[in-house]
């Protein structure tokens, strides 16, 4: 059976209006594409692409790179870890007597347990001179990413997902730890292993910098040029060291050669670098011994190699050693250094030399950082992997340790078994992995690492927040920082990374999101790349065989693979078309770029993960290779759209090759000189995005404020949205799929899980409660059902054990106490009672003695009640109470409570334009307008919303929208970016039923029944409730809490708080002269306190008496603050002495 | 309009066709607001005539179904209008659920939810029986029993038992729900009237209490699901809750007027006649004695199509013929004033004319209120 994942709709036999015998035109059915594309890749599949990778491969490899530990104590014995693997998850709690222990994650969800998976090894070892090989080892627990091919919901069709509680349009790609959903976000940053040239132009400064990142380190180095000078800089050294001493200690280059290397034949170079020579000659550095010891000795002492635990103190290393060992492995660390052979290093430093020198003479050459080509995507894969690679080698150790403990141990009873120490110290792994995605707390120790925030819950406030969380891409740039580059929109992002789709405020433009069609690339195999190069074309030799003369000859183009220079041709444009063939033909992966730089004369494959890429349809002279019979085959779900990929019909550019290309937007702007052609122009835009209808005619910051808002709508969340209890959860009582939709929505299946109505609005000013954006909504639509959403809440209880043996309970229920109304007889809240502020919903008691019992002492068995009441001041409904266990197996109650809202005054709505607005008014409907045909509408909107938002999109949602009502047909409501139906036909289909063609029409008024003396334009638009609602917000306080230390009112809602006078309102008040306002609201309705004074000594007394003074002559009584006699007495207590001297203002008249 | 009683000539026929015509135009509408009120034109009187208005009051009748009623009020102001429409919507009193007692509900309609889908559908039973034996029913004070208020003649007592379950005899590879199971969707056929008191007299046989559409959806159910309900359903107004108005909707709409001023002729005519709505605009050949009528525009056009306003009621005033360049100056379009064309919709308790008879007879009925207050506040100066 095919897996019904939704796409079936739209591929199959009706999609877009047409039946499988249908004429199909190439260029109006291209789009076709998009839905086979996003079948096969999904809107999450990056980050499960990712996870997979890590699992699949990664994992092993780490393994296999860190397999063997030896013992320092015992030379016989070892372990290796010869193979692992993550299995399918099941239930930690693991029970012989459960038939089943496969888990889902709804399980999960409810019990607040983590889904995870066994990590199994292989282990090989010896017991006793024994070599002893054991197979499927639990070593740890791995957190499972849903929808993964780890997880059970993997490949699962509509029948089974609904076996599992799951929802089948739910994206996956996020983790469940300890019943909270988590989601690792995309991580953004500059390429690694890259040179990035860039310019200070105030202090005139030019550098090439290089992230060097490895298994074992990550380090950065610089080649600066400054007032003449090249220099290199390294964390590990202590100062710059002139850039000829490096390249004369990297295998003893002659002058010659240097300059060559550096330079080619180009005299303007060789004027500008000659200077560096006399700096190596100035220090004294002649030879490569004597580079070696100068570097050697300009070493930071402590880093680097530091001699192994345990083994016998290495003796001081010479300036020379230091040097050498520097320069192999720290220094530009990602290349590596094969049996001394310094040359790919050195011609890598020369080529960030010849960087900055090219850079000196055309400031073009200097890079962009915000270009997108120089970034990386890293992902919840790679996170992991980088945080399993720790914790594995931090096991290892701690093994090594336990083990050797043992291995010491004189008289041993048993043999040392070292697998129980691989479980016991396996554990560590599985907390570690668990806290960091819990917490997002990513603290890699190799790499210097300490992140925090790199996981989020998943919002689930609609399905739209949950899906815009997935594709959601944050910077690492500080959001304090005032530079407007890394924020800006940045031209290389069309295609990759949504326009529209950003908050406001700080995070603005650092926070990005992924378009529709963006895939992230995993990591390639360079090697073969590299062998395949070489066999490919015989005009590309090893770059080893030539000097710096022949590499920077006029045609020589240098090719680097990720970064790394590694091969030499003449003929870049040939060997590059050559590749790109193999590429298509599936011999290299899909995923491979390349890219010829002639500006300096390079050519670039890359194959490492993290780059964004894109699909396009290939163009061979002129002519798009997608073909009627192509689109044939997809309709009849025939072929996917890997199988174009294979057939060379379509193929995927990152960002860099993209500059090597010519795209078409439409078939009809092909030329000659066109390589492809864009599947679909409205994919430049995000998910979010693309629920926007017309988005093209709209001002572009409104898309941006949808995209906010569309987060914030209520709506259906899941299909499974019943069955969850989430902390806070709002559902729509009657969604409506949109009345003007998009393709986008159809692929996203927005128009399953919708979040709004279809409001019927006309636009006019009405009755003055309307003014600043607010609505005017009818009541009887209101009657109807309009608007109206449920929030759920949970109360969760856990039942506590105490070390002493004792337990919380929950306690018989006494229907006699009238707090504890609703509850039944087992002491929880009956299902559908209607439960008030203050009542009882679950009641808990927890034992009074929770002290360790001593000896055989008995201890009480007496309990209190610490129950669980609703605090609300709105009543809600039981809606569903659990009881089950956690995986430590205690007790868990969750009671979901539930209230029905309709819109109330000051309640928020927004159409789908970014305008938002606030309920001004509730009239009845015989005050509403009407049209000849008896219409009256939801909603009156204010007119003065429209000019200056600027939101054409929203006229055209509504024309639109009418139309298609007036015609019932379904296929008249699209409103996709650039795509759009033509608006003359609407309006055609308008006057043909006998209304306006601009939609305005003839409205009479309700309340003096005469005609409004303009036309009104009117008709369906798509509103959304957002989550604010007065119900939560609303507030007031006469009197309540107040704060212990201060004696002032508490501070918020939730704690029934007093408003605040303020600073600058008390300095209104002093400005005003209210100074007995200003005393009433400081002392009176705050913290004012009487206290005894004694004016001789000016310290506090007591009752009337000075306890300093022993008299009671001079005391005299004022009021003050309390905080501020608290802070006197504070000063006291800290040895600052404080003396109130008071005086009469107003002496008595004696 | 009463006559004028002034001293001034009365106005002309032009004149008072311009004064009762709201005028379309392009973008605005000009002219809507009443005059009929004494004083309004200069020494023209225009006091209240029961004897002018008797004549020149007429109802015509263009549609009397249960669910449609279509006709037209002409020779009154739009604030009396006005009052039968909001009256209708708002102040006539109907039957409708009220109180939802939920026994048990393991549906996926929540209690509150289907409470309110319940609220809002239409029933009916014997109209003598709730205009005349049913009474208000008032909410029982703090303190009060909770059903001190409830009486057979203020409260009919409605039941809804459903259980879903699994049908023996459902084909083998069904997947149609109402073959699988029993009981999966709940309609409004399913609630059941139960009689209390004297109710059996009024309601009984065919004027029991019952859905109007029996077919309305109230919850679908799986095997296993229950809905047990006992319901009470109460007299209210309009203005309370959307749930009691006794019309889906009543509006009117004011009768158009299209006035050909220059001949259209030919393909033109067939464009103008295509701008309203079919049947507005006929076409006739322009007759020999029209061409020969001297600056009627017609010369020398006999035979040709002409455009001929044949029935004004049936356009939209979707103002199309206004927007093409080539009929400017040759049509204008109004609407009569005092020409209401009603559309009342019943939701079907009521018939739709008996609604409107009955808010004339509200209207009726305030006014008498009104008369007295009137009379004191005079008294009071």
């Amino acid at each position: 059976m095919a897996i019904d994942d939704g796409f079936e709709a739209l591929l199959e036999p009706f999609y877009n209006g047409k039946s499988l015998t249908d004429p199909i035109s190439t260029v109006e059915d291209k789009n076709q594409l998009l839905p086979a594309f996003l079948k096969v890749k999904g809107l999450v599949k990056q980050h499960i692409d990712s996870y997979n990778f890590f699992v699949d491969h990664e994992i092993k490899e780490i393994v296999k790179a860190n397999r063997t530990v030896r013992s320092d104590v015992d030379s016989s014995f070892w372990i290796e870890f010869t193979d692992i693997r993550v299995a399918a998850p099941d239930r930690a709690d693991f029970n012989e007597m459960r038939i089943e222990n496969q888990i889902t994650p709804m399980e999960c969800r409810l019990r607040d347990m983590t889904y995870s998976a066994k990590i199994l090894v292989d282990v090989a070892y010896t017991r006793e001179r024994q070599r002893i090989i054991r197979r499927n080892v639990e070593l740890a627990r791995m957190p499972v990413m849903l929808r993964s091919n780890k997880c059970h919901l993997y490949g699962a069709n509509n029948a089974k997902m609904e076996l599992m509680n799951e929802c089948p349009l739910d994206p996956g790609g996020y983790f469940i730890i300890r019943g909270t959903e988590k989601v690792i976000l995309v991580q953004e940053q500059l390429s690694k292993n890259r040179i990035i040239v860039e310019a200070d132009e105030k202090n005139s400064i030019i550098s090439a910098s290089v992230t060097s990142s490895t298994h074992e380190r990550k380090s950065k180095t610089y080649v600066t040029l400054k007032k003449d000078r090249i220099n290199l800089q390294h964390n590990v050294l202590v100062e710059a060291v002139p850039i000829v001493i490096i390249l004369k200690a990297l295998g003893g280059l002659s002058d010659f050669e240097i300059m060559q290397l550096v330079t080619g034949s180009d005299g303007r170079f060789q004027d500008d670098f000659v200077v560096n020579f006399e700096e190596a000659a100035r220090a004294g550095v002649f030879t490569q011994q004597q580079a070696l010891e100068y570097i050697g000795t300009r070493v930071k002492m402590g880093k680097g190699m530091k001699p192994p635990t345990g083994g016998a103190p290495q003796a001081r290393r010479s300036g020379i050693e230091e040097g050498l060992d520097a320069l192999a492995n720290i220094i530009i660390a990602h290349i590596p250094v094969e049996g001394l052979d310094f040359y790919p290093k050195a011609i890598y430093v020369a080529l960030m030399v010849r960087r900055v020198l090219m850079a000196h003479y055309n400031p073009k050459l200097v890079d962009d950082r915000d270009f997108v080509g120089n970034k990386r995507l890293e992902l919840a894969g790679q996170l992991l992997s980088l945080l399993f690679e720790d914790l594995f080698k931090k096991f290892l150790v701690d093994l090594k340790f336990s083990i050797e403990n043992n291995l010491k141990k004189q008289h041993r009873a048993i043999p040392v078994d070292p697998l129980l120490q691989v479980g016991a110290q396996g554990k560590h792994i599985t907390e570690g992995m668990n806290r960091a995605i819990q917490t997002g707390n990513w603290s890699v120790k190799r790499f210097k690492m300490d992140r925090a925030g790199v996981t989020h819950v998943l919002s689930r406030l609609s399905y739209i927040s949950a899906l815009g969380m997935m594709t959601r891409i944050s910077s690492q740039f500080e959001k304090t920082r005032k530079v407007s580059g890394p924020r800006a929109l940045q031209p290389s992002q069309w295609g990759m990374l949504c326009p529209s789709d950003t908050p406001e405020g700080e995070a603005c433009g650092l926070v990005k999101n992924l378009a529709l069609m963006t895939h992230i690339t995993t990591n390639v195999e360079e090697d073969p790349v590299r062998r395949w190069t070489f066999t490919l074309d015989s005009g590309v030799e090893p770059l080893r065989c030539f000097s710096g003369a022949e590499m920077h000859r006029k045609g020589s183009y240098v090719v680097h693979i990720n970064g790394t220079p590694f091969a030499l041709t003449r003929f870049p444009k040939r060997f590059a078309a050559k590749f790109r063939t193999m590429r298509r033909r599936g011999w290299i992966s899909p995923f491979v770029s390349i890219n010829v730089n002639t500006a300096l004369s390079a050519v670039h494959i890359a194959t490492d993960e993290g780059r964004i890429c894109r699909p396009y349809i290939i163009v061979k002279n002129g002519e798009a290779k997608i073909k009627e019979s192509h689109l044939r085959l997809l309709q009849a779900g025939k072929v996917t759209f890997d199988d174009f990929l294979k057939q060379g019909i379509v193929e995927y550019l990152d960002v860099n090759e993209e500059n090597d290309t010519l795209v078409a937007l439409y078939e009809k702007d092909i030329t000659k000189a066109t390589t492809h052609l864009e599947i679909e122009p409205f994919t430049i835009l995000g998910a979010v995005a693309g629920l926007i209808p017309f988005p093209h005619h709209n001002q572009s910051p409104r898309n941006t404020y949808q995209c906010a808002m569309g987060k914030q709508a209520i709506g259906a969340i899941a299909y499974n949205q019943f069955n969850r209890i989430d902390t806070l959860l709002y559902t729509l009582v009657y969604p409506q799929r949109p009345m003007v939709i998009s393709k986008t929505i159809e692929l996203i299946h927005y128009d399953k899980l919708p979040a709004g109505q279809n409001a019927t609005v006309v636009v006019m000013s009405y009755s003055g409660y309307d003014i600043e954006d607010a609505l005017v909504l009818n009541k009887a639509s209101c009657d109807r059902g309009f608007g109206r959403c449920q929030v759920f809440r949970k109360y969760a209880v856990e039942l506590q054990k105490y070390p002493n043996g004792s337990r919380e309970r929950i306690g018989d229920n006494d229907p006699s106490v009238p707090k504890n109304e609703i509850l039944s007889n087992d002491g929880l809240a009956d299902v559908g009672r209607r439960v008030s502020s203050g009542q009882v919903m679950i009641k808990k008691e927890s034992p009074v003695d929770i002290s360790p019992t001593v000896g055989l002492e008995r201890r009480s068995n007496e309990f209190r009640e610490t129950p669980l009441s609703y605090r609300l001041a709105d009543p809600a409904y039981i809606d569903k109470v659990m009881v089950t266990q956690t995986d430590k197996e205690t007790q868990l109650i969750k009671v979901q409570t539930r209230q029905t809202r309709r819109p109330e005054l000051g309640d928020k709505f927004s159409s789908r334009h970014g305008q938002k607005g606030v309920v001004g008014i509730i009239v009845a409907q015989e005050d509403m307008p009407f049209s000849d045909s008896g219409l009256c509408p939801d909603i009156i909107m204010n007119p003065h919303g429209f000019p200056s938002r600027m939101t054409v999109g929203k006229l055209l949602e509504c024309l639109t929208g009418k139309a298609s009502v007036v015609k019932g047909r379904k296929d008249y409501g699209y409103g996709d970016a650039f795509r759009s139906h033509p608006l003359e036909e609407m309006s055609k289909e308008l006057v043909n039923a006998g209304f306006s063609w601009e939609g305005k029409d003839y409205f009479t008024s309700g309340i003096t029944g005469e005609p409004l003396q303009a036309y009104i334009f009117n008709g369906p638009i798509y509103y959304q409730r957002l989550k604010h609602m007065v119900q939560d917000k609303m507030h007031s306080r006469s009197r309540g809490p107040r704060a212990i230390l201060t004696r002032q009112p508490t501070e918020g809602r939730s704690r029934d708080g007093g408003l605040r006078l303020g600073e600058m309102e008390r300095d209104c008040l002093i400005a005003y002269g209210a100074s007995q306002l200003l005393l009433e609201r400081l002392m009176t309705s705050s913290d004012g306190v009487d206290i005894d004074i004694c004016q001789r000594c000016g310290l506090f007394g007591y009752k009337g008496f000075c306890s300093n003074c022993k008299t009671s002559r001079a005391v005299a009584r004022m009021t003050m603050p309390y905080a501020a006699k608290l802070l006197i007495q504070e000063l006291i207590s800290m040895n600052v002495g404080v003396r109130l001297q008071l005086e009469d203002e107003f002496p008595h008249p004696r | 309009m009463a006559p004028s009683k002034g001293r001034r000539q009365p106005p002309s026929a032009e004149e008072l066709e311009e004064r009762n015509t709201v005028g379309i135009n392009k973008e605005t509408v000009t002219n809507t607001t009443s005059t009929d009120y004494p004083g309004n034109y200069p020494d023209e009187e225009h006091a209240w005539d029961k004897e002018y208005f008797r004549q020149n009051f007429k109802v015509q009748w263009h549609q009397n179904e249960q669910f449609e009623a279509q006709f037209s009020l002409i020779g009154v102001d739009a604030s009396i209008a006005n009052a039968f429409r909001r009256i209708l919507i708002a102040e006539i009193p109907s039957l409708a659920i009220e109180t939802v007692y939920v026994n048990n509900n393991t549906s996926v309609i929540q209690d509150e939810v289907l409470a309110h889908r319940l609220g809002l559908i239409p029933f009916t039973g014997s109209k003598k029986g709730i205009r005349e034996y049913m009474t208000f029913w008032r909410k029982p004070g703090e303190g009060e029993d909770s059903y001190a208020t409830t009486f057979d003649n203020n409260t009919v007592s409605l039941k809804l038992a459903a259980k879903c379950t699994h049908r023996k005899d459902a084909p083998k590879d069904s997947r149609d729900p109402h073959e699988l199971y029993e009981n999966a969707h709940v309609y409004a056929r399913d609630i059941t009237f139960e009689p209390l008191g004297g109710q059996p007299k009024y309601f009984s046989g065919d004027d029991a209490i019952r859905p109007v559409n029996p077919d309305i959806l109230i919850a679908k159910l799986r095997p296993g699901q229950e809905i047990d309900i006992d319901m009470h359903m109460h007299k209210g107004f309009g203005w309370d809750h959307a749930k009691y108005s006794p019309v889906a909707t009543a509006s009117y709409r004011l009768m158009p007027t299209i006035r050909i001023t220059a001949p259209i002729l030919g393909a033109d005519a067939e464009k103008f006649a295509a701008c309203f709505m079919p049947g507005v605009i006929a076409l006739e050949p322009v007759t020999r004695q029209e061409a020969r009528a001297l600056g009627s525009g017609y010369e020398g056009h006999e035979g040709e199509m002409k455009a001929v306003v044949k029935d004004p009621m049936r356009d939209t005033v979707s103002r199309e013929a206004l927007r093409h360049p080539e009929f400017e100056g040759k049509v204008k379009l109004g609407r009569r004033r005092d020409h209401f064309i009603f559309s009342i919709e019943s939701a079907g308790q009521w018939d739709s004319d008996e609604l409107f008879l009955e808010a004339v007879r509200i209207l009726k009925k305030k006014a008498g209120a009104l008369r007295p207050q009137v009379t004191n506040m005079v008294y009071a100066f």
